[in-house]
């Protein structure tokens, strides 16, 4: 009910570190999981079995299915201030107010890297920033990383934030995936990771975990799996992996640069700074639902409403037409 | 680092049934038999991925134009119809009438966990009967699904049958429009099925009491060799018009156990209200997994759709099937030979992957130890894992068990 364990293995080390004591000293609990999904679902269940009485807070605004998992786990819900309109960057004071204002040993669901919708991420000192007052506050961290090498192009950094955390002494749970740095998505291949305090901590919590995962699904899929332990296993296969995923994040990263050029050129009123700061697969544009409506009525652009562009979807074939369609809709606000 | 917030959880029990496996293991006698498992194994002991299948999966790596991007939410589409004629028949009336709605699932569990997830928040009635027993992992799905679980005798000690009388005392008493999960064949861990005038007694209580019935459908083809005389409990509800839902596994009968393939069908009165139970099923796949996995599906999505394929597929699923049920009459034959005491005709009458031997706990105990032999502590044991070379020392070994002084 662990799934493959080569597999897990190979897993930690990417969020934990190659040479991660934690790893040495058998300290974590994991388990295959069907993907980031799974792998908060399986946490949010564990948090509701053993830590019944807590809550989860979420950032504002969040992927829309973190609220609907923690929802059917019957864990109930707070918000913090995350995303600021204004600047399209961070909201640090008030996030760190929320932190603060927190009741103590909250659980805190943090977007490792490349947060989903918005693209924007705290930065390293304000990560140290967030880090110290969770420890103040007893607080529990959970990250959701699901973009591990695919928002730099470099594992290691994207791994930045839980990295500092773990320096810092906080325990902490991890949903990793790998639907989009490898490209595995409809293979449903994750990992929930809690680190404990040793290992007997780490074997009664695995434990529990497979009771959460046998009522329902009994194991996960092999296949995805296999993929995932036979080239993290193998150093050619591996070294290949990390050159492709740099390929697709640099690809990414230049259609943020195209985007915002090209809406410059054009001589956009707005400033589109903020397309190159975020990072990651989504661009939070800032437009509103009814400019967004204009794009798919009279541009054929399609995108969710709250702005939320995904830059995967641009290509030098299309960044043209897609900045002179923002720019006309867009030029009179 | 400060107190963990999860130090007080404590080590889980290992799961009885994957825990024999583990037991298994670790012994290192070279006559130990693993009759725990409820995976198919050869004559050789070996675990066999069908020649079919693999064929499949092949022709699916070679084909360079194949992506791995998301599933809907509801899986693939071309399994989803294929699992319903299986199951169904290609002319069943459900499906011509379009009430059926399909999702694919993790296997037989994810299929019968979004099913009993669905009935806790649309249904009138939280209770679901099973059988006892049942597989071991039933009432967890469902508790944890949000239903309430209560029991329906099924097997009878002293027979080693069905408790028939029992089980209709039971149903019929049961509240109205309660759930009821009915093994399809092959019921798991009895072997125990009952004949098809029995099935159309508990067909016509059922829908007098207008109970729901869930069945799960873990063995179809598996049980007989025959995959439509193993749907036939199935089809004979669905031929009365009413509604039932059913949780199909590709695990057995295709050996695609850890692919996790599987599919939940709900049969409903019309296809308006098919329709709107699928958008419903959608949200209690989402916030779970949101959507399953593609490799298994595609394997069985390729060898349904061509003739040829599936005309190999039924072969080799036979050839399982008649394995299984040789062993069965070997074993039978054996303690004949060996006289035996006792009456072990259930071995041959009972149907499917498992027997239920009879043998108590201290017994199965005593096998454990003396014998290296590894079963669960209820006295299943799975037909599955045993060739003719090993049946003469699994006979010994329940001939000691039965015959010792304690």
């Amino acid at each position: 009910m662990g799934g493959s364990v080569k597999m897990v293995e190979e897993t930690l080390k990417l969020a934990y570190g190659e040479d991660s004591k934690f790893i040495k000293d058998k300290r974590i609990a994991a388990v295959q999981a069907l993907s980031g999904t799974g792998a908060c679902r399986l946490f949010a269940d564990f948090q509701k079995r053993f830590r019944p009485d807590s809550q989860i807070y979420i950032p504002v605004p969040t992927w829309a299915n973190h609220h609907n998992i923690w929802r059917d786990a019957h864990v109930p819900q707070r918000t913090y201030h995350y995303y600021h309109p204004e600047s399209k960057g961070l909201d640090f004071a008030a996030l760190m107010d929320d932190v603060k204002n927190a009741p103590n040993g909250s659980f805190f669901l943090l977007h490792a890297c490349a947060h989903n919708p918005t693209g924007v991420d705290p930065s390293e000192d304000q990560w140290r920033e967030i880090s110290y007052q969770i420890k103040v506050k007893g607080h529990f961290p959970f990250f959701d990383m699901a973009y591990q090498g695919f928002a730099s192009g470099d594992p290691e950094r994207d791994a930045k934030s839980i990295r500092i955390f773990l320096e810092d002494g906080h325990a902490i749970g991890i949903a990793q995936s790998y639907a989009k740095n490898m490209g595995l998505y409809g293979q449903r291949v994750g990992c929930l990771s809690v680190l404990c305090e040793d290992e007997k901590q780490a074997i009664a919590v695995k434990s529990q975990l497979q009771q959460l995962a046998r009522p329902m699904y009994s194991n996960p899929p092999v296949h995805g799996a296999l993929i995932v332990s036979t080239i993290l296993g193998n150093p050619d296969l591996k070294s290949l992996w990390l050159k492709e995923v740099k390929v697709m994040a640099d690809r990414i990263i230049g259609m943020r640069t195209a985007l915002r050029e090209n809406l410059e050129k054009l001589g956009s009123p707005l400033s589109w700074k903020h397309i190159t700061e975020q990072i990651g697969m989504f661009c939070y544009s800032g437009m509103t639902p009814e400019q967004v409506d204009r794009l798919t009525k009279e541009y054929h652009i399609y995108m969710t409403r709250n702005g939320r562009i995904s830059m995967a979807g641009v290509t030098t074939g299309n960044v043209g037409y897609l900045a002179n369609a923002i720019n006309e809709v867009t030029k009179s606000s | 680092m400060a107190d963990s917030v999860f130090d007080h959880v404590v080590r889980a029990p290992e799961d009885a049934i994957l825990g024999v496996t583990v037991a298994f293991n670790k012994d290192t006698s070279p006559v130990k038999l693993n009759l725990g498992v409820g995976a198919y194994r050869t004559e050789e002991g070996k675990p066999l991925v069908l020649s079919v299948v693999r064929q499949a999966e092949q022709s699916l790596v070679n084909d360079a134009s194949r992506v791995k991007e998301y599933l809907p939410i509801i899986g693939l589409a071309e399994f989803n119809k294929l699992s319903a004629k299986l199951i169904f028949g290609a002319d069943s009336p459900a499906i011509q009438e379009n009430r059926v709605t399909t999702v694919q699932c993790l296997s037989g569990t994810g299929s019968l966990r979004v099913g009993g997830e669905f009935l806790a928040r649309h249904y009138h009635e939280r209770t679901i009967y099973i059988p006892q027993p049942t597989w071991g992992n039933h009432p967890k799905v469902f508790t944890l699904a949000g239903l309430s679980v209560k029991y329906y005798r099924y097997y009878d000690p002293a027979t080693r049958g069905l408790d028939f009388q029992g089980l209709l005392e039971d149903l019929g008493s049961a509240p109205t429009g309660a759930v009821v999960l009915l093994h399809a064949c092959a019921h798991n861990p009895t072997g125990v099925d009952p004949t098809v005038e029995q099935w159309e007694q508990i067909r016509h209580l059922i829908r007098s009491k207008k109970l729901l019935p869930f069945f799960d459908s873990a063995y179809q083809g598996f049980a007989s060799g025959s995959l439509d005389a193993d749907a036939q409990s199935v089809r004979m509800f669905v031929a009365d018009g009413g509604e039932c839902l059913v949780a199909q596994s590709y695990a057995k009968n295709m050996g695609l156990y850890g692919e996790r393939v599987g599919a939940l069908s709900i049969v409903c009165k019309t296809s308006d209200v098919a329709g709107r139970v699928e958008t419903q099923l959608k949200l209690v796949i989402r916030p779970m997994y949101s959507n399953p996995p593609i490799h298994g599906a595609s394997i069985v999505a390729t060898i349904l759709r061509d003739k040829d394929m599936y005309n190999e597929w039924t072969i080799e699923l036979k050839a399982m099937a008649d394995r299984i049920i040789s062993m069965r009459h070997q074993l039978f034959e054996t303690l004949k030979a060996r006289g035996t005491p006792g009456d072990w005709s259930h071995i041959i009458k009972q149907i499917g992957m498992f027997t239920f031997t009879g043998l108590n706990s201290e017994q199965v105990a005593f096998m454990t130890r003396e014998y290296h032999i590894y079963m669960t502590s209820d006295g299943r044991i799975s037909m599955a894992g045993l060739s003719s070379r090993t049946i003469p020392h699994l006979a010994d070994a329940i001939h000691a068990a039965v015959t010792r002084a304690s």
